[in-house]
């Protein structure tokens, strides 16, 4: 068999225009072999996840500098699992104050990383958590 | 979900079982075998186009025009965006998607992003295999747009029936770029970001490009230039009329039944070279002895060649 690439959407869900942080992130994961779909500003969760659903993606990456990470990062998860989607891994970066972290893992985010995350370590949390399917 | 069910998912234009055997195809996953053998007898019907041209030309947005033209027939539509992998790191960054926004939602459009993986040519190695699974799930034109390419990463031709290759204008000396390769794959040439200077300039280059090759080939379709500003949604009509007379010629003069046979006499020795390949490789890696063999040969004690002559023989003794 070929190698096997993790395959990551990159989006940032509603009106958040900050895109500096999503695209040095999909830089970075593509650096360390992965194939991300960057799929740009101003997503609704049903395009994140049509598109994770046509790209067979393993990892959907959200990014929100603009406080509207409570709403959107719920609903592209309960989306996901709408559609069948239970072993794409659903992480969050950007601005997410560190109480509002809990409520975002309860509602199915895997990870939150925060300001300051080194990337490093999201690249190991990835390749670690990624699920087979 | 056994085999079987994704091959009758991919024939019910099931998103999620045609994402997860194009899945299977990239990752040369053995279970994608038995799905396209399944799903094989319902190809044939899908209208393929490839839009290629240098980087920056405007492909994703142009193919993101002409998608939402077919929409709007009625037709549905199969998207194949490449980009290029990295030959450092093995990973890529696939972003044309970003310009196929509007189209995202819309159930009658199935757009996959797919990475080069060190293949050259402009495509994937499994770009025909997944145009396969997009035809067999009944869409009606199949849109392949190459990465960016150069002067001769000409591979599109072969797995499209209209190939349309973009130009803007403004890129320098265009004469250096008419002797071969891309200038000569056209069925279709567009000139996109018309509006910029330099616009009419290279229509008449490509006009004079395409007169004297009719002068020096006897051919029955001599390719048209239509200028588009796909950012503005101009040109389009022109450009799928355009694709709509090629298309109609190809199908009265038979050559694109001659097309399609080509394609299946390369294909099919593709396919038998790949698999043959890939189970020798297998062996070989499996019992380490690839390593040995670069050994004796940094030692002086094989050369590739005789290495060669020793497999082959092993594989024809085998056979035996």
């Amino acid at each position: 068999m070929a190698d096997k690439k993790i395959k990551v959407i990159m989006a940032k869900p509603g009106l958040d225009g900050h895109d500096r942080g999503a695209k040095l992130l999909a830089r970075i994961l593509s650096e360390s072999g992965m194939e991300v779909v960057y799929t740009g500003l101003r997503q609704t969760p049903d395009m994140i996840v049509n598109a994770a659903l046509q790209e067979d993606a393993d990892v959907v990456g959200l990014s929100s500098l603009s406080g509207v990470h409570n709403y959107f990062f719920p609903e592209v998860v309960k989306k996901l699992k709408e559609k069948g989607l239970n072993h794409v891994l659903v992480v969050g970066g950007g601005i997410i104050p560190e109480e509002d972290v809990p409520g975002l893992k309860k509602a199915g985010m895997a990870e939150i990383f925060g300001p300051g995350t080194s990337t490093g370590k999201i690249v190991e949390y990835i390749k670690t958590n990624v699920k087979a399917k | 979900m056994s085999d079987i069910d994704y091959a009758k998912g991919v024939l019910e234009g099931s998103p999620g079982a045609m994402a997860r055997v194009m899945t299977w195809l990239e990752n040369e996953d053995p279970r994608s075998m038995s799905v396209m053998r399944e799903i094989y007898p319902h190809t044939g019907k899908a209208y393929i186009i490839g839009i290629t041209g240098s980087p920056g030309a405007g492909k994703s947005t142009l193919t993101d025009k002409i998608a939402q033209h077919y929409r709007k027939l009625n037709l549905t539509v199969g998207i194949i965006a490449l980009d290029p992998t990295s030959p450092f790191t093995g990973g890529a960054i696939l972003g044309d998607r970003i310009r196929m926004s509007d189209l995202s939602l819309d159930p009658g459009v199935f757009i996959r992003s797919m990475a080069t993986r060190g293949f050259m040519g402009g495509l994937s190695k499994y770009t025909s295999d997944v145009i396969k699974v997009m035809d067999a799930s009944g869409k009606d034109i199949i849109i392949v747009e190459t990465v960016g390419v150069g002067q001769d990463e000409v591979d599109v031709m072969n797995i499209a029936d209209t190939t349309c290759v973009v130009c803007v204008p403004g890129l320098g000396d265009i004469i250096q770029s008419m002797k071969a390769g891309v200038m000569e794959i056209a069925d279709v040439f567009i000139i996109n970001k018309s509006d910029r200077a330099g616009a009419d300039q290279i229509y008449s280059e490509i006009e004079y490009l395409v007169a004297i090759t009719s002068d020096i080939k006897k051919r029955t379709w001599d390719p048209p230039i239509v200028k588009t500003i796909a950012v503005n949604d101009e040109g389009i009509d022109e450009l799928i009329g355009a694709i709509k007379r090629h298309r109609e010629q190809i199908e009265k003069d038979e050559s694109l039944t001659e097309k399609r046979k080509k394609r299946i006499r390369q294909e099919t020795l593709q396919i038998i070279h790949y698999e043959l390949f890939r189970m020798l490789q297998e062996h070989i890696l499996r019992e380490g002895r690839l390593e040995d063999m670069v050994e004796s040969i940094m030692n002086n004690s094989e050369t590739p060649y005789s290495i060669m002559q020793k497999i082959v023989d092993d594989v024809i003794r085998f056979r035996k």
